[in-house]
């Protein structure tokens, strides 16, 4: 593989609470344009790898280098300037905001105006150009007409969808889906699918999911990670082949 | 895809807590209107036993002050009902704007003579300066120490936050009560305070200080500025922040929202209302006198933000007035009615603060988001005890 071209890639990421190996060694290459699917059981650390590179937890040991550049893990602060964007896993929504105003808080880096001048009233034009793109964000996730509804007054699959606009809306070079479909039914997994296609044209993305048919559909590589160690990586249908994921994983029902 | 688009018509109607402006202002300008002349006109005209029992349980000499604690509560819900941040120490800004009208409203300072748009006759020394202005001068002073007390904090836990805010009040009332000799400077006049302060001059009239009606309109205009600024700033950008940051700090910071700066400003806005809160109190009894600054008046504005909904402008300007309203009139009164009736001899007010910690700890039991709830906030209290971050460990 090319690491000349690297978006991001990870080297021998370690991050351990107290005696619990979360992760161990882990390794993780994402090239611009790629749909990554980071895969395995429950507990084997997906999140945490999430969470170490959004700076959630304190890595013990590792390597980041971004666009080809070595760069300390970041702090979560600086995902947005770095251009990482993410979802968490379930719905992670502000509740008591609207739609609207939820996806606006995920294009804050798109607003420039300061604290005090906002407070002040003197945002407006900045405002009317942050409603616009939270407004296209939504449309791209068939959630337009419902920008004025609160959060919390929402069914569930459409605040995954919602959470899905919030992240792309700042146009992240890097995309972090913490199981997206998670807790779906089948039309609106159908649907997800599509939709992470789309993405896929605008952001390189990293995706963590346990619906199979999702990952093998719109993944160009896979990561298993069990027990907090990559086990395989490869081609989709190569890793579907390994002995060691079929056993770890694909062999587990979900 | 087409049909997906079907499933969600777009919705004319507002959110739940969108406002619509002129509206509130045209209500807001009734009730307040309406009070007045009801007081005005109506209350002498009853028969005499509705009218002295208005007289007893409404009194209206008590709703004057009840206004400056609803603009008080409004700007302690800033930072603990939008930002999430406890603040046990509010009374500090209460007695700071107090002091800003103690020193630039009267002859306290009288080595000096130094006048701005006052109506003070020019015989008075001292530092006198026009209401309006030093309302603003107050506001600012405190909203700088909102500031200056939050940047050392923010970086803290909640708990933490809540016992600095409540050293804070403690030292700020102090530094005023044993300020009368500082290296021999007499700042503050220590326990005797300062008093009287200038009357209030509006439309070329200066009001003397029993004309509570002037008054009355004026904390109205107060409160309704304190409202308007509430509910303006909920609705942008600084809104938007501190909500986020209330409900997931973490998500809110790896979105771009910035922590420090948008708590800081929560401290520096709710801060803000208190100066003028301060000020206007000052004109209210006519002087400041630092014994009155104490502790209980922090946690009175907490109860009232809490009992009315933290995060509900309007719910807590409800919750303010009638804690108030039991304060000021309403325990007395009933005090004397079970008295009377009794024969017995029970200071009631006396126990105000029995009565707010019993409401309290029902209020947590049954109804903890308030009487009026900002809505999400009953799905936080009820749904998930643990307020802690979205971000996974699953
Ligand atoms: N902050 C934390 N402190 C202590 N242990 C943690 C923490 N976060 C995660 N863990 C542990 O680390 C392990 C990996 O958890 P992680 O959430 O990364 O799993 P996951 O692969 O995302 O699982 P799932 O598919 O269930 O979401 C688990 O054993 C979990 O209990
Ligand atoms: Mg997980």
């Amino acid at each position: 593989m090319n690491s000349g071209s690297d978006l991001l890639s990870i080297k021998s990421l370690s991050v351990n609470f107290g005696g619990l190996k979360a992760l161990n060694d882990v390794y993780l290459d994402l090239h611009p344009g790629e749909v990554v699917g980071l895969i395995g059981p429950n507990g084997a650390g997906k999140t945490t790898l999430f969470n170490a590179l959004c700076g959630l937890v304190d890595v013990t040991n590792g390597e980041l280098i971004l666009n080809n550049k070595k760069h300390d893990w970041p702090k979560p602060f600086e995902l947005p300037k770095l251009g990482i964007a993410r979802t968490l896993q379930g719905v992670g929504l502000f509740p008591d905001l609207t739609v609207l105003e939820n996806v606006m808080i995920g294009a804050s880096i798109k607003s420039k105006t300061g604290l005090i001048s906002a407070a002040l009233g003197f945002d407006k034009k900045d405002e009317r150009a942050l409603k616009e793109v939270a407004m296209s964000a939504l449309e791209r996730v068939y959630c337009g007409g419902i920008a004025d509804r609160k959060a919390n007054s929402l069914p569930y699959p459409v605040t995954k969808r919602v959470a899905i606009a919030r992240a792309l809306v700042s146009e992240p070079q890097i995309l972090l889906l913490d199981e997206p479909a998670g807790g779906l039914g089948a039309p609106d997994i159908e649907w997800m699918n599509l939709l992470i296609h789309n993405l896929a044209s605008q952001s390189a993305i990293i995706l963590v999911e346990h619906h199979m048919d999702v990952v093998m559909n719109v993944c160009d590589r896979l990561y298993v990670l069990n027990f907090g160690e990559v086990i395989a990586s490869g081609k989709v249908d190569a890793v579907r082949e390994d002995p060691a994921v079929i056993a770890a994983y694909l062999g587990v029902s979900h | 895809m087409a049909k997906s688009l079907n499933l969600f018509k777009r919705e004319n109607k507002k959110v739940s807590g969108a406002f619509n402006q002129a509206k509130w202002i045209r209500g807001f300008t009734i009730a307040a209107i309406a009070v007045w002349a009801f007081y005005a006109f109506v209350v002498d005209k009853l028969p005499d036993s509705l009218s002295s029992f208005f007289q007893s349980w409404f009194p209206a000499s008590s709703i004057n002050e009840s206004l400056v604690w609803v603009i008080c509560a409004l700007g302690l819900n800033i930072v603990v009902g939008y930002a999430g941040l406890l603040d046990l120490g509010f009374v500090a800004f209460w007695a700071i704007g107090g002091y800003c009208a103690g020193w630039f409203m009267s002859d306290f300072f009288y080595q000096v003579n130094i006048r701005f748009g006052t109506m003070t006759p020019k015989e008075i020394p001292g530092v006198h300066i026009s209401f309006w202005l030093v309302l603003l001068i107050g506001a600012l002073v405190c909203a700088l120490f909102g500031v200056i007390i939050g940047a050392p904090t923010l970086r803290l836990k909640s708990d933490y936050l809540a016992l600095v805010t409540l050293g804070f009040g403690e030292i700020i009332p102090q530094v005023f009560y044993n300020g009368e000799n500082i290296a021999g400077f007499n700042l503050t006049n220590g326990s005797k305070g300062i008093s009287p302060v200038d009357n209030i001059g509006i439309f070329g009239k200066k009001l003397g200080p029993f004309d509570l009606d002037w008054k009355y309109f004026i904390f109205c205009c107060l409160t309704a500025l304190m409202i308007f600024i509430s509910l303006k700033i909920r609705s942008g950008k600084l809104g938007r922040a501190w909500l986020a940051i209330r409900e997931d700090e973490l998500a809110a910071s790896m979105m771009g929202v910035p922590l420090m700066r948008s708590k800081l400003a929560a401290y520096a806005v709710g801060a803000f209302s208190g100066g003028i809160g301060g000020v206007a109190f000052a004109t209210h009894v006519n002087g400041v006198f630092a014994d009155r600054f104490t502790f209980s008046i922090s946690i009175i504005l907490l109860a009232m933000v809490v009992l009315g909904g933290m995060g509900n402008v309007w719910g807590v300007m409800v919750g303010a007035l009638l804690i108030a309203w039991v304060n000021a009139a309403g325990l007395p009164a009933f005090g004397d009615m079970v008295n009377g009736a009794l024969g017995t001899n029970i200071n009631f007010p006396s126990y105000n603060f029995l009565l707010f910690g019993g409401v309290l700890i029902l209020m947590m039991l049954f109804k903890r988001e308030g009487l009026l709830p900002e809505s999400r906030l009953k799905s936080l209290m009820h749904e998930t005890d643990d307020a802690s971050s979205n971000v996974g460990t699953h």
